[in-house]
């Protein structure tokens, strides 16, 4: 059978095998012990034509419920935001995506200064000196983080807020028992960010890294400010996972005395696709510079005196260090931060301050009629900015079931990862929901609660 | 000073007061912003965006993409990263509304569709492979290399067994001892012999009670099957260490042979290579691995499952598991791509794909065997590697070599690794690639050998056509600019 990715005639074939002499392709793999040959048909899914795998493609999405079919108010780290149409014209240059990392600059400069605007567009939001090229998502860049602090300092702790993502400690969990480094992580307060108390208590001078959320899972704003006067008192690093559309209106992390901001921008241009691939970043202050993982894009000149951009700073990476390298990452998430870019221009300065403002007062107007509403309790009173927790009094299981019967994705079941806020939903609202979804969840709701 | 070949910034082209979006209004009553947030954690300074049109943004990165080689522009021969072509309908098929705007923590009956591609690609990989079972969370080979490492300390340590040493050849990518580093283990490096392949001397002294693992790429970064992994993977087992299988060159064997009958007990697969998930410019990518039942328990959760019923479900009781590598279920979209191009090719298909990749690579080997040193004079797969000697003789590097070549539209092979070879060129043509191509660049190759010898100067000053000439790599690493700052013009 002819495939039609595959281009070779049987008289290709032929005269391929002539020039090297022999009768068939199987004298090719001679050099395999027989022994080991694998020699059935591979029992996988059976080849189909185009348009029946179409559909059975659409087949197999049209049994997702999805942001089409249902109002979604769940958050928890994921958001549908709203997308620029460019995104996907400018992501779906074959230029771009067919490409591999840029190795041959003077034919990857599109993708080198694509990138090199994506770390700044970073370093404007996060206030840092320094980001680089992508990583694999939020939490993976907060363990690279940890661990890049950790060996800065020489110091094995890094203490971790609880309220920080579950998935992303527990990843740093993962990371951080590979290389030798103990995690301990301290408690939120009643008013839902982190316990200060237990801050100080728990980070002394053994400390390597502090690792908060701005804003945290639970939506709520730590005062970086505060924080960051003890951490460093104390010669710990400072590090911010950081939602970065919440960067277009509060303080950002760099001004305030973070050392390494890191995050995920999947709210820029990026689809929640059920959860991957996303967009890590990962910026620091000029002086962590050599220590950051993964990819660098750098400024420079060509012969002519032309500006041009190269990778850079690859000493500090696993191709040429090897075993000594800052990390192993090499393949990144390149089209994502493209993605992420294009929809920062798009948005640009006044439209990423604007989101940011939609976000805050929507998700406000929300909480204050939750308060309102009977049998719901909002449970926080920290400053938030696009989430909140409301108290159900029915398990947020069946609450959220009886929400996609009318044709809504309800909040985070934040029983999952903490068991004493059992019954506790986590709501996100962000600039795509209306007054009139809000009203009508919180109607919708109330109507579940005491049915 | 500005030439006609440099292409401004997106920055540069902004102007106060200009857009390029349109957000839905506000139509909650508003609050006082001072009356939400402390004054001291409101933003201070707006972040420095650009502020273009629309089309002004379109023009913006249609010109970067024209700057810009990709398997669509040309041939990609690029050793080791398997530059095959990337199929349009995964394209389409990932940005269906049902795959591409749903959520990860939507109630599991509601993403059914979703998880049925995850269990039966989980599945399909297996057979592939021929291991038990797979994960899909890490999110490249390099995660995978290292969740794989995880899961074999962990299985040691289950076992109480301290052992910490981590083997690699030296023809092996440098991703395979970084990651050995952070699963908190150590590198022995040990020598490959004349024939290209493991020393299997030098495995026999090297295995120990400290012996982790064995990391292998078969065929190997020479392109070049270890024909003695049987024994190999009987010098590790015994010694009570594992195989680790890198399948940065599964495109080699897709139905010939599986990591899992060779012995290995672990192995990653790079979708984004054998698969068909495009590169993207350097990502996202995805490499699920797959262990043997020995090494079940430590599997990263959660991992899909088919229930009674018949629907699918995420299972998180895993007890052993090293924990999580990744948040989610991985980079879903590209996994997604994956299982589109396997129901695609079918069984029959993916052997062809890999005869048709090892056909068209010892096509190249021989045909250019002649003008250029052919290191290794064996059959290869799916890759090969050539040696520039010849040519350094000459005065002409494998770097002149290789910028000449984007002189005739073509992307050039990995040089310089592996490091084992001097002036190393490796050469993956890919089974997309018709004969007719093969040939042309064929020609070219012979025509940089003519070159090199009759007018040198040609082959060192290239490349003569690009946007940009040779870049200054020393002083962009000396003194590093690493973002655009408006002050600085």
């Amino acid at each position: 059978m002819q495939y039609r990715y595959l281009p070779q005639t049987d008289q290709d074939k032929r005269e391929m095998l002539q020039a090297l002499g022999i009768q068939s392709v199987e004298e090719l793999f001679a050099d395999i012990p027989r022994d080991i040959r694998f020699n059935r048909e591979l029992d996988i899914t059976p080849a189909m034509p185009e348009p029946e795998l179409v559909k059975y493609m659409k087949g197999l999405a049209g049994k997702n419920v999805n942001f089409d079919t249902h109002v979604c108010f769940l958050g928890a780290g994921v958001y549908q935001h709203y997308i620029p149409s460019v995104v996907n014209h400018v992501i779906s240059r074959s230029e771009f995506y067919t490409a591999y990392t840029p190795y041959q600059p003077e034919i990857s400069q599109g993708e080198l200064q694509a990138i090199f605007e994506f770390q700044t567009m970073v370093c404007e939001l996060t206030g840092m000196e320094v980001a680089n090229s992508s990583m694999y998502d939020g939490p993976t860049a907060m363990a690279e983080a940890s661990m890049m602090a950790a060996g800065h300092t020489g110091k094995k702790r890094v203490v971790v807020s609880r309220a920080v993502h579950p998935e992303a400690r527990d990843i740093l969990k993962t990371y951080a028992y590979g290389q030798g480094v103990e995690v301990e992580e301290v408690g939120y307060d009643r008013s839902g960010v982190t316990d200060l108390e237990a801050l100080t208590q728990a980070v002394d001078d053994t400390v390597g890294a502090v690792v908060v959320q701005y804003p945290n899972f639970f939506g709520n704003i730590e005062d970086l400010a505060e924080i960051e006067k003890w951490v460093h008192s104390k010669g710990a690093l400072l590090i911010v996972k950081a939602n970065p559309v919440a960067l277009g209106i509060l303080e950002a992390p760099g001004k305030l005395g973070a050392d390494i901001v890191v995050g995920d921008m999947q709210p820029f241009g990026i689809h929640a696709s059920f959860g991957g691939p996303h967009c890590g970043y990962f910026a620091t202050t000029a002086k962590l510079m050599r220590k950051m993982p993964g990819r660098i894009v750098g400024q420079t000149k060509d012969e002519e005196g032309r500006r041009g951009f190269v990778l850079t700073l690859q000493a500090r990476e696993q191709h040429i260090r090897r075993e000594k390298a800052t990390s192993n990452i090499c393949s990144n998430q390149a089209l994502n931060a493209l993605a992420a870019a294009v929809a920062l221009t798009a948005l640009g300065k006044q439209g990423v301050q604007e989101m940011a403002m939609l976000n805050l007062q929507k998700a406000h107007y929300a909480k204050r009629e939750f308060a309102k509403a009977k049998g719901m309790e909002v449970v926080f009173t920290a400053p938030f900015f696009n989430e909140f927790v409301i108290k159900l009094p029915k398990a947020v299981k069946d609450v959220n079931k009886a929400l996609l019967g009318k044709g809504f994705i309800g909040g985070y079941d934040l029983g999952r990862s903490y068991p004493e806020l059992a019954d506790h939903m986590l709501l996100a609202v962000t600039e795509l929901r209306t007054k009139q979804e809000i009203d009508s969840l919180v109607k919708e709701m109330e109507a579940i609660i005491h049915a | 000073m500005r030439n006609d070949k440099e292409k401004a910034l997106i920055f540069e082209l902004s102007q106060p007061g200009r857009v390029g979006y349109s957000l839905p209004p506000l139509d909650v009553p508003e609050t006082e912003i001072a009356d939400l947030l402390p004054e001291h954690l409101i933003r201070e300074t707006p972040a420095e965006l650009p502020e273009v049109s629309e089309l002004q943004l379109m023009r913006h990165y249609t010109e970067l993409s024209t700057r810009n080689h990709g398997v669509d522009s040309g041939f990609y021969p690029l050793g080791s990263c398997t530059m095959k072509y990337n199929p349009k309908i995964n394209e389409d098929v990932a940005r269906y509304p049902g795959f591409a705007s749903i959520h990860p923590y939507q109630p599991e009956e509601t993403v059914q569709g979703a998880l049925e591609v995850l269990y039966n690609l989980q599945r399909d990989l297996a057979e592939i492979t021929g291991m038990d079972a797979v994960t899909l969370q890490p999110a490249a080979g390099a995660a995978g290399e290292w969740t794989g490492l995880m899961m074999i300390r962990a299985y040691h340590e289950s076992r109480g067994e301290k052992r910490t040493k981590v083997i690699v050849p030296n023809s092996a990518h440098g991703t395979n001892p970084a990651s050995a580093t952070i699963a908190g283990m150590e590198t022995i490096t040990i020598p490959s012999d004349e024939r290209g392949l493991v020393d299997i001397e030098a495995l026999r002294q090297a295995v120990g009670p400290d012996t982790a693992a064995l990391m292998l790429t078969n065929p190997n970064t020479l392109g070049l099957f270890e024909e003695d992994i049987v024994e190999m993977a009987k010098i590790v087992h015994e010694a009570g260490g594992l195989l680790y299988y890198d399948g940065a060159n599964a495109n080699a064997i897709l139905g010939i042979a599986r990591p899992g009958d060779m012995g290995f007990d672990v192995v990653h697969l790079n979708l984004h290579k054998t698969f068909t998930g495009p590169h993207g410019g350097g990502g996202p990518g995805a490499g699920p691995v797959g262990v043997k039942a020995s090494l079940l328990p430590y599997l990263p959760a959660p991992i899909v499952v088919k229930q009674e019923d018949g629907s699918f479900a995420f299972h998180y009781e895993r007890p052993e598991s090293i924990g999580r590598v990744k948040a989610y279920y991985g980079n879903f979209g590209i996994l997604l791509r994956a299982y589109t191009y396997i129901c695609t090719m079918g069984a029959e298909g993916l052997l062809q794909v890999s005869q048709n990749a090892v056909l068209n690579a010892n096509y190249m080997m021989r045909r250019l065997a002649g003008a250029y040193e052919l290191p290794y004079d064996r059959v290869c797969k799916h890759e090969f590697v050539l040696s520039g000697v010849r040519q350094k003789k000459l005065g002409v590097r494998t770097l002149d070599i290789a910028k000449r070549l984007l002189d005739f539209g073509y992307h050039p092979p990995t040089v310089y690794f592996p490091l084992i070879v001097d002036e190393c060129l490796m050469i993956e043509p890919t089974e997309t690639e018709s004969k007719e191509t093969l040939d042309e660049f064929i020609e070219v190759m012979l025509q940089i050998a003519r070159e090199c010898e009759e007018t040198p100067e040609v082959v060192q000053e290239a490349p003569h056509t690009t946007v940009v000439k040779r870049l200054d790599e020393a002083t962009a690493a000396r003194k590093p600019i690493l973002r655009y700052r408006k002050e600085a013009l």
